[in-house]
């Protein structure tokens, strides 16, 4: 009797677990999509996890598991949940037992303190269910809202496979990383279809939510891969930079020697307005191999990746000078700020690799805002509490000082290498402002250019890196091969920073 | 058609390439100066230059196009 009994669960089990009909597992096939619970089997150490509400909606036909796996397991030996949708069941669409599933899965996040990952592949919402998911205290909302609650507690990771529709596109947005797969990774609010339909624009899928788009234009994915593996490593390779939480550390791990190349002192151009390419640098203070870059398509002029130096996770935010002279725009601004929060809310070290003329003028900007996404970088980053080392490369003009952690935003230590430059603006600039009237009296072009060329020096020497230093304004200057080694001994020393957030709810930050 | 555009506001530094010319994939084809910064253009197409439709002196703003691509 009793083997009747198993076998009889196993059964009913088995035929859940298969998910979808035949022909909806032969259309992921054609997708080049994995089944939910392959895709679960690669995240997982060993392909091991437990599924909760595996029953879900049994007594409807051809809703095993009612579209969605919820499921607990261990990623690098730590405790992680997940939440992944199934395809092959009605599209992946939210039910009521969906969305009570999904709810139940964060608060037993929650409730253990470990990061949650999301595995998006959804057409929306069951229209046909909406009374019964939609508006109610546990209806979808409460999932958006509960992703709120847990941001910044423990880390939550999407993983885009597929359309992530309407209301639905807020899980990615609410996420701390979105990684897309290109081609069947979308987002949207409105499909083309609605779009057609209610405001007449004619445009492609790929056009209005593609991952690519979102990549590089948008900003709303961080990581654009080309395979479901790609995405599922890709995601554990971030996570490894992660604690569990936000009272936890991120694990240190052996340390590596940079990747061999050139030296920094012949990477950095001694002439302030000539590009190089930041990465080099990077490379030569990192740990071989341990760069893991987000939103690298998207504002590159501003390189936000996390990284280990001495096997000791940092976050590093670096100018690019090959790209917009490394001027910071909206888009970087945005892409900064939310790097910083990100690293400050797990306990992430940020070291600021400054080489920036400022922040871009010009009508263009000024009508986008660049005052206020410049505020919310200079925000975010005056905000984190977590060990910050401001490094000045080269230059560091301006607004941009203030944005890379410059002296008066208490960076733990703010370095500078012999091309550093610090001003309000560079020579030519400045040059120009104050001496415009007298240089436009200049008759004689020789004059006039010798005139320039003797002021721009007065103020070079004015700003000189070494009376800066004199002043206390930078904490030292180092040779660019000691770079690599100052850091490591900084990092270790400040390992114990724990600062006690000030008593108020919350600064009414600059959005 | 296709055409290369101008990431950002400045003036035109210099023109690196010219009419007829076969551009590949990454290559410098016009330096902007703005911001006080030298400023390379780097192409993400390739293919044979039809147009050039800037000189070195001339302003532009972002997304202006650079040269054209045929």
């Amino acid at each position: 009797m009793r083997n009747t009994l198993s076998e009889t669960i196993l059964d009913k089990k088995q035929k859940i677990l298969a998910g979808g009909a035949p022909k909806y597992h032969e259309k992921l096939k054609e997708q080049k999509k994995l089944f939910v619970r392959k895709r679960l089997e690669l995240l997982f150490d060993g392909g091991q996890y437990e599924e909760d509400g595996i029953y879900a909606n049994y007594e409807v036909k051809d809703l095993p598991a009612d579209g969605v796996v919820t499921a607990i397991g261990k990623v690098h030996g730590q405790t992680v949940c997940v939440m992944a949708n199934d395809s092959t069941v009605k599209a992946g669409s939210w039910g009521a037992r969906t969305v009570e599933k999904i709810i139940r899965i964060q608060e037993t996040a929650e409730r253990l303190k470990v990061p949650l990952f999301y595995f998006v592949d959804s057409a929306g919402a069951r229209i046909t269910d909406q009374i019964d998911m939609f508006p109610n205290r546990r209806g979808a909302g409460r999932i958006f809202h509960n992703q709120v609650k847990l941001s910044g507690m423990i880390p939550q990771i999407c993983l885009l496979f597929g359309p992530s529709a309407a209301g639905g596109a807020y899980i990615p947005a609410f996420c701390d990383i979105v990684i897309m797969v290109d081609q069947n990774a979308s987002m949207y609010l409105g499909s083309p279809r609605m779009a057609e339909k209610v405001i007449g624009e004619k445009v492609t899928l790929e056009e209005m939510g593609g991952a690519r788009m979102h990549c590089t234009v948008s900003g709303c994915g961080d990581v654009l891969v080309f395979s479901e593996e790609e995405a599922i490593e890709s995601a554990r390779r971030y996570f490894s930079y992660f604690p569990a939480n936000f009272q936890e550390r991120p694990k240190r791990l052996p340390s590596f020697n940079p990747k061999p190349g050139r030296a920094l002192d012949e990477i950095i151009p001694t002439h302030q307005n000539a590009p190089f390419d930041m990465y080099e640098c990077i490379d030569s203070l990192i740990d071989e191999g341990s760069f893991y870059e987000i939103k690298k398509l998207f504002a590159p002029e501003l390189i936000t990746g996390l990284a280990r130096i001495d096997g000791r996770v940092v976050g590093i935010i670096a100018n690019q000078p090959k790209v917009k002279g490394g001027v910071l725009f909206v888009d970087s601004a945005d892409k900064g700020a939310k790097f910083i929060q990100l690293c400050d809310a797990f306990h992430i070290p940020l070291i600021f690799l400054a080489d920036v003329p400022g922040f871009m003028i010009g009508t263009k900007v000024e009508r986008a805002g660049i005052i206020r996404h410049g505020a919310k970088l200079i925000a975010a980053m005056s905000s984190a509490t977590v060990p910050k080392i401001s490094v000045i490369v080269r230059k560091a003009y301006g607004a941009g000082l203030y944005a890379m952690a410059g002296p008066a935003f208490d960076p733990d230590y703010c370095v500078a290498l012999p091309t550093a430059q610090i001003a309000v603006m560079g020579p030519e600039a400045a040059v120009n402002a104050v001496y415009s009237n007298k240089i436009n009296e200049i008759e004689d072009p020789k004059e006039r250019i010798a005139f320039i060329q003797q002021k721009e020096q007065e103020y070079k020497e004015h700003i000189d890196i070494y009376k800066l230093a004199s002043e206390l304004i930078v904490d030292d200057i180092v040779a660019p091969s000691q770079l690599r080694d100052t850091l490591m001994k900084r990092l270790c020393y400040y390992e114990t920073k724990d600062v006690v957030t000030t008593v108020r709810k919350h600064p009414v930050y600059p959005v | 058609m296709k055409t290369i555009n101008s990431t950002m506001a400045g003036i035109v530094s210099n023109v690196l390439v010219g009419k007829g010319d076969t551009i590949e994939i990454g290559q410098e084809v016009v330096i902007i100066e703005s911001m006080k910064m030298q400023i390379p253009i780097e192409t993400e197409i390739e293919g044979v230059i039809s147009e050039v439709k800037v000189n070195a002196g001339d302003f532009i703003n972002e997304g202006d196009v650079l040269l054209i691509i045929e």
